[in-house]
């Protein structure tokens, strides 16, 4: 039972970044513009926030750091792609590289501490919520145990994360804004002659892309870590891009798409170097590529046709 | 006469060197329906996007009901009340019909609202215009005759008084093109306007009050299409006397070039398409297959040219069978002599991101003359394809450029080009004239009667039951995948149109 609550308890640490970033992803994806930088955005927001953090002490001045650097990212891909049609894949790259890259000589050149940022506490990250009540419930078998210790104790961005799922699937089906997004990444020829300006439609979409990566760059270095390591993101983006996929650019498929992500992550490191009955001790290395064999698996044929935004990657050019 | 519900003065437009637009004056009178009629590239689509703010003019006025405007985005033109169904439909293929009507005319942050009027004001509109569509159906299921009737619903939904249609039935089967020349009469009858911008001759003809010709970006003239004629306005189009009817001498059949014997092709969902269809075509005649589109010809002609498989039936060519069963190998039927004009330029003719040269040689690529050892012979596929470029007059007369630039007239001469200049024994044609203009089309029917005088054999399938009717030595009516009659040339439009939709069926079957 204790394992079983410990591994959904980190199940839960390990998705938040995931769910933020693929969400992120979600919203450029729907307006049509692919965006395989997430990584890139979430590694500089990660050093951005805890960069502020470690010098103001505090995680609020943190994340709004993080989420600062992550928008001007993402703004440089949209004015990339957006304003100048360029590639949007280059772009992407590009940006993964150049935030790969210039984290680690700012966390250098900073803080002389090998890339990383000083170690951040008190004040400067965000600690655990204790839920209302979680304490007097704690002994109620089951639902008891749910609450205080999987769903009470996590930090404020793990509450925000899995609470922008619903707000994200009203936001794209119950809006003006989110019909005018999904519209834009399908056709944006329609929208334009509707009398809407496509580019200002796509920044936009870009804007919330930055927002999201920024929380959870945040939610790495400023939450659930003391601090930024170079490379912290390890192919957190890339992942999310593929949950993205999973969930076909739905935001409620993508909460499970990047919870089990999530779960085989933390499965790999919670059994790591256990003996399994029949098979014996599973190399540390192959638990660790689980979720990248699962994700080829799955993205080969296992989830049925994923049929993305039909205008995505394409720039907009007026036809004469 | 009441005020001018559009007045253009003066209108420019010019794309980097090219004119598109030059000095162009119009009226358009209130509930009418006005057409503007033009070869492709006559500036006809260029004028209507700066009337619905898509361009701005370089110079001239806009006028609407008699004042001045001006016209800078989609959202100017649909103020002032003028709605345009565009030629390529502006819909979101997985939206449902409500959701593509209020796109960019909801009222408010939040859709509930916008949805509940939007849903009211449908049915409305479906009273007043008999416009019956499902609004809550999902775009890209709808049929295209509905799809373009979201299209009217989302400028009328937008308050428009003045309805632009760009050539609106380029997509559409004749049933629904029909259907939709009714709608535009009630519409009319409403007291809209209507431009319709064609260039089609016959829909000028059968719908419209008043005619403006346009030439080269040029407006050349305006008639009253009661006081014109077809080859009046063709000569005003073209700039040159047009022969509507194709002239040619007496067939000189051959012998047997290609022989169907009970061929029987499914589609891909296992509907029988074509049903035991066996026919001869000799050299030197032109054999038509005319039916409704839909009705099997399609995939009788992928069959026989090595593109789908049949379930049963042989092919020979030239005395020798093709495996029509087990797929024949296109690449292999080339080299026998029989080349194909698909009926889809777009997807199967041509690759639109080449080059024309590139184009010009495509699936005969292999062929030594293109070849230098392995590599591909640039010079010789270039000059080539400047010679295919002067003999088919192919404009803009340039190899180099982008297939994707060319219109569709020309396009399509790439193709038959590339196709008739292999010199092939067979020449399978789908639909050689869809969307090209009359210029091009008189080009095309003439290259298709030499090709026969020559003793090639021409299968020629179209829906456009004009050309079959002037262009086919025999005329082979498909209706529900069954050939159920053959005609000389001299067969008239009614007892075809008979035969096309199945009434002498039992007749035929005897």
């Amino acid at each position: 039972m204790d394992v079983l609550v410990q591994l959904i308890d980190a199940t839960i640490r390990v998705s938040v970044p995931l769910l933020l970033a693929c969400l992120a992803g979600l919203y450029s994806e729907r307006a049509g513009i692919f965006d395989i930088g997430l990584e890139g955005k979430m590694l500089a927001g990660a050093f951005a926030g805890a960069s502020a953090a470690a010098v103001t002490g505090s995680a609020w001045v943190g994340l709004g750091a993080a989420i600062l650097t992550a928008v001007c990212f993402a703004l440089v891909h949209g004015f990339a792609s957006i304003t100048h049609r360029g590639n949007q894949i280059v772009s992407g790259v590009a940006i993964n590289f150049i935030a790969a890259g210039s984290t680690i000589i700012l966390g250098q050149a900073w803080f002389k501490q090998g890339g990383r940022t000083p170690s951040l506490s008190g004040g400067g990250r965000f600690e655990a919520i204790t839920l209302p009540g979680a304490e007097a419930v704690k002994d109620v078998p089951i639902l008891g145990t749910i609450y205080s210790d999987i769903l009470s104790g996590h930090s404020l961005l793990v509450y925000v994360a899995f609470l922008m799922v619903p707000f994200t699937w009203w936001v794209l089906f119950r809006t003006r804004f989110g019909l005018r997004l999904r519209a834009v990444g399908e056709n944006p020829a329609a929208v334009d002659t509707a009398g809407i300006s496509v580019a200002w439609l796509r920044y936009r979409a870009v804007i919330c892309t930055g927002i999201l990566t920024g929380i959870a760059g945040a939610y790495l270095s400023v939450a659930q870590n003391a601090g930024f390591v170079k490379d912290m993101t390890a192919g957190k983006g890339f992942i999310a891009l593929a949950a993205l996929i999973f969930a076909k650019w739905k935001p409620v498929p993508a909460m499970f798409a990047c919870l089990l992500f999530g779960f085989l992550e933390a499965a790999s490191i919670r059994f790591q170097g256990m003996a399994w009955p029949m098979i014996g001790k599973v190399p540390v290395q192959l638990m660790q590529a689980l979720p990248y064999i699962l994700t080829v698996i799955l993205l080969a044929g296992f989830i049925g046709k994923a049929i993305p935004p039909r205008a995505g990657g394409v720039p907009y050019v007026k036809e004469r | 006469m009441a005020e001018a519900a559009i007045e253009l003065i003066g209108i420019n437009k010019s794309f980097g060197a090219v004119r598109a637009n030059r000095d162009i004056n119009l009226e358009i009178a209130p509930g009418t329906i006005h057409g503007i009629i033009g070869e492709n590239g006559a500036g006809k689509s260029t004028l209507m996007s700066i009337l619905y703010g898509f361009y701005q003019a370089d110079s001239g006025e806009i006028r609407v009901g008699g004042k001045p405007i001006t016209i800078k985005t989609p959202n100017d033109a649909i103020a002032v009340g003028i709605g345009m169904v565009h030629q390529h439909f502006m819909l979101v293929e997985n939206f449902t019909v409500l959701e593509n009507v209020i796109l960019g005319a909801e009222s408010e942050a939040l859709l509930k609202k916008s949805i509940v009027k939007a849903r009211s004001e449908l049915q409305r509109l479906e009273r007043e215009y008999g416009l019956e569509v499902d609004p809550d159906a999902v775009i890209e299921e709808l049929p295209v005759g509905l799809q373009q009737r979201v299209e009217i619903l989302k400028a009328l939904y937008r308050g428009a008084e003045i309805l632009i249609l760009d050539e609106p039935t380029g997509v559409l089967t004749p049933p629904e093109a029909d259907h939709l020349f009714r709608i535009l009469k009630q519409l009319k009858e409403q007291g809209k306007t209507i431009v319709l911008i064609t260039h089609k001759l016959r829909e000028i003809m059968a719908i419209t009050d008043t005619v403006s010709v346009m030439r080269q970006g040029t407006m050349v003239a305006t008639r009253e299409t009661a006081k014109t004629t077809v080859g009046e306005l063709a000569e005003l189009m073209v700039g040159r006397r047009v022969l509507l009817r194709v002239e040619k001498g007496e067939a000189k059949p051959g012998a047997i070039k290609l022989s169907v014997k009970n061929l029987t092709v499914r589609d891909s969902r296992g509907v029988t398409m074509v049903n035991d269809v066996s026919f001869d075509i000799r050299g030197g005649e032109i054999v038509g297959i005319a039916g409704v589109a839909g009705n099997g010809q399609s995939e009788l002609i992928e069959a026989i040219s090595g593109i789908r498989r049949a379930v049963s039936g042989s092919v020979m060519l030239d005395g020798k069978p093709i495996d029509v069963i087990g797929i024949a190998d296109p690449g292999e039927l080339r080299d026998r002599g029989l080349a194909h004009v698909p009926e889809d330029r777009h997807h199967v003719g041509l690759v639109l991101a080449f080059e024309e040269n590139e184009n010009s040689i495509l699936g005969y690529h292999d062929d030594p003359k293109y070849l230098n050892g392995p590599l591909l012979n640039i010079d010789a596929i270039r000059n080539d394809a400047r010679d295919k470029i002067e003999k088919y007059d192919i404009r803009p007369g340039d190899c180099r450029l982008k297939t994707a630039n060319f219109s569709g007239g020309n396009q399509q001469k790439i193709v038959l080009a590339r196709e008739m200049e292999q010199d092939p024994g067979v020449l399978i044609v789908g639909q050689p004239t869809r969307g090209v203009d009359v210029g091009a089309i008189e080009f095309i029917h003439k290259r298709l009667i030499a090709m026969r005088d020559q003793g090639k054999a021409v299968l020629l399938v179209s829906v456009e039951l004009d050309e079959i009717r002037s262009l086919s030595d025999r005329i082979l009516v498909m209706f529900d995948g069954r050939v159920v009659g053959e005609r000389g040339s001299d067969a008239t439009e009614g007892e075809l149109g008979l035969l096309m939709a199945g009434v002498e069926r039992k007749e035929a079957a005897e």
